[in-house]
């Protein structure tokens, strides 16, 4: 029997294998196909101070190996997460982890304050990536100073785990997962989608009602993992890495390009089984290449 | 109602015409009970061009043989992949999925199907369901010109047939709305699917005329099982998914 337990700070995952926000809705969604509670940790859907409606339809476009997404955090406000959703998920054994968004810092910190009181949300994520909403969102994972302000505002009164979900549109990843750790982050997961845009030659219009949305799926691994690897050999604290993961060898070149643990997005809309067969996955590979524990291939990536 | 996810084998591949093909699946194990109107989210296959599923409705079951119809029209990479797949093929769908289609109250309610282009493909089935429920549908439907009426024989079986095309090579000429049968009749229920403008007139007709009708969307979707939030529409309730609100909506809700 291999161990696949992972620890991101306090935050103890009973194996690597999370759920990336916004593509594994609140769980239930997901429970007639798997037992949820055997996923690492559950991350919902992204949650604002105030109800959001997203963007106008069309907001999705599938393209080469991937799809262009731009919902713009729609979400029933952290009042209605508090109310309705979170009694539903206190019984799932696994970590529910809350991704909180916001347009302002403020909007972050209240968010990250009422989600302090919650038993069952050992952690949240906190999502300064967010290529499609117009204000907030990305902007605050862009800048290093931007970056530093709001997580140092929201470790000021989150007292749980704090995660910080960085943004791959920028020119040196590194600097601003630094800034982030300075700020008082217990972990940096990567990487939110890559903006990009899809047009309908026929009609010259743009697919998107936003025009530009965010890139998911295999089509981004290869620009993720340069990523995750650059983040983890600049910064200390553990990171999550997360972009284009389909199957379990996926899973484990994050792993071994540093990460402590993964989510897995955009393949859950395939395969609603798919987080499972990586599980499983990744423990087949730890037996067949003679480790006793997952913690072993973090970072384990040999040179030629 | 449980969803699953099930390997489908296909038995036969009808080419209708040359956009539409019947796809007829049967399962090894019995299908679960598919309500009218629900969909099923296909499997292309693994390639970058067809990476995510495609949602189909439910064209009819057959109980007796346990088999499962889609009616699918090839607009893009996925649909012409699925068409030229060949019987004996394993086929992966998630199912079922989405609302249905509601019953009406009375057995001796006038009710009317009204179907254009592959939107066609949840009508027999609903179809199906209310003849076999002791109702007494009839079916308006709509097509570009005769080579795209489909499966009116299968129709028939349930109700009596009334065609629109907009060349008047079949039935009436012009669209469905065009269609004497609103002059010289008046509904209870209409139920209608087909393409956005063909529902907003028929939707149109309703409202003015104090008509209980549902529509079932076709919204382009990512999961269809309510995930991933890409599939909205904006209802009198918000924005909300038509793969678990929907397909079928209230012509009353939609803010069309």
């Amino acid at each position: 029997m291999v161990d696949l337990k992972v620890d991101i700070g306090k935050l103890h995952l009973k194996n690597p294998v999370m759920t990336a926000s916004g593509t594994f809705g609140y769980g239930m969604e997901y429970s007639d196909f798997i037992d949820i509670s055997r996923i690492g940790g559950i991350i919902v859907k992204g949650t604002t101070l105030r109800k959001r409606e997203g963007n106008p339809y069309p907001r999705m476009k599938e393209t080469a190996s991937g799809m262009l997404n731009a919902v713009g955090l729609q979400n029933k406000g952290i009042d209605y997460f508090i109310e309705h959703i979170y009694p539903q998920l206190t019984n799932v054994d696994t970590n529910i982890i809350v991704n909180v968004s916001g347009s302002t810092i403020d909007e972050y910190v209240k968010t990250a304050e009422k989600l302090n009181y919650l038993e069952k949300i050992p952690a949240i994520e906190l999502n300064i990536s967010c290529p499609n909403v117009k204000e907030g969102g990305m902007l605050f994972g862009t800048s290093c100073t931007a970056a530093n302000e709001v997580v140092d505002k929201v470790r000021r009164v989150y007292k749980n785990v704090l995660i910080v979900k960085l943004s791959p549109n920028v020119t040196d990843i590194s600097e601003i997962a630094k800034a982030v750790e300075d700020a008082g982050a217990d972990a940096i997961s990567l990487i939110n989608t890559v903006l990009g845009m899809a047009i309908d030659a026929e009609t010259r219009k743009p697919c998107l009602s936003t025009v530009t949305g965010g890139l998911s799926g295999p089509a981004i691994k290869p620009l993720a993992l340069r990523m995750v690897w650059e983040t983890a050999r600049a910064v200390k604290i553990p990171v999550i890495g997360m972009g284009g993961i389909m199957n379990a060898a996926d899973a484990i070149e994050f792993m071994l390009a540093g990460a402590s643990a993964v989510e897995v997005g955009t393949a859950n809309f395939i395969d609603p089984t798919v987080t499972i067969k990586i599980i499983e996955g990744i423990e087949d590979y730890l037996c067949r290449h003679g480790f006793s524990s997952v913690s072993e291939i973090v970072g384990a990536l040999e040179t030629l | 109602m449980k969803k699953l996810i099930l390997d489908l084998i296909l038995k036969k591949n009808i080419r209708l015409n040359e956009q539409v093909h019947l796809l007829i699946f049967s399962s090894e194990q019995s299908l679960p009970k598919i309500l009218p109107g629900q969909f099923v989210q296909v499997k292309i296959d693994d390639s970058p061009a067809t990476f995510l599923r495609r949602p189909f409705s439910v064209n009819f079951v057959d109980g007796e043989n346990n088999e499962l119809w889609l009616l699918i029209q090839i607009v893009g990479a996925g649909t012409l992949k699925l068409s030229e797949t060949s019987p004996g093929a394993s086929v992966n769908m998630i199912l079922p999925l989405g609302n249905s289609f509601t019953f009406p109250d009375k057995k001796d309610e006038k009710i009317l199907l009204v179907g254009g282009g592959s939107g066609i493909a949840p009508l027999l089935f609903w179809g199906s369901c209310l003849r076999k429920a002791d109702f007494n549908p009839e079916f308006l439907i709509g097509a570009r010109s005769r080579a795209y009426l489909v499966e009116l024989k299968e129709f028939e079986k349930y109700g009596k047939v009334f065609i629109t095309t907009e060349d008047g090579s079949e039935g009436e000429k012009g669209f469905v709305t065009d269609h004497s049968i609103f002059k010289e009749r008046k509904f209870d229920r209409i139920y209608s699917c087909g393409p956005t403008p063909m529902m907003k007139a028929v939707g149109a007709y309703a409202i003015k005329n104090n008509t209980f009708c549902e529509v079932s969307l076709e919204n382009t979707m990512g999961c269809g099982i309510g995930a991933c939030l890409c599939c909205v529409t904006d209802t009198t309730a918000g924005r909300v998914c038509v793969c678990t609100e929907g397909t079928v909506f209230n012509i009353a809700k939609l803010k069309w």
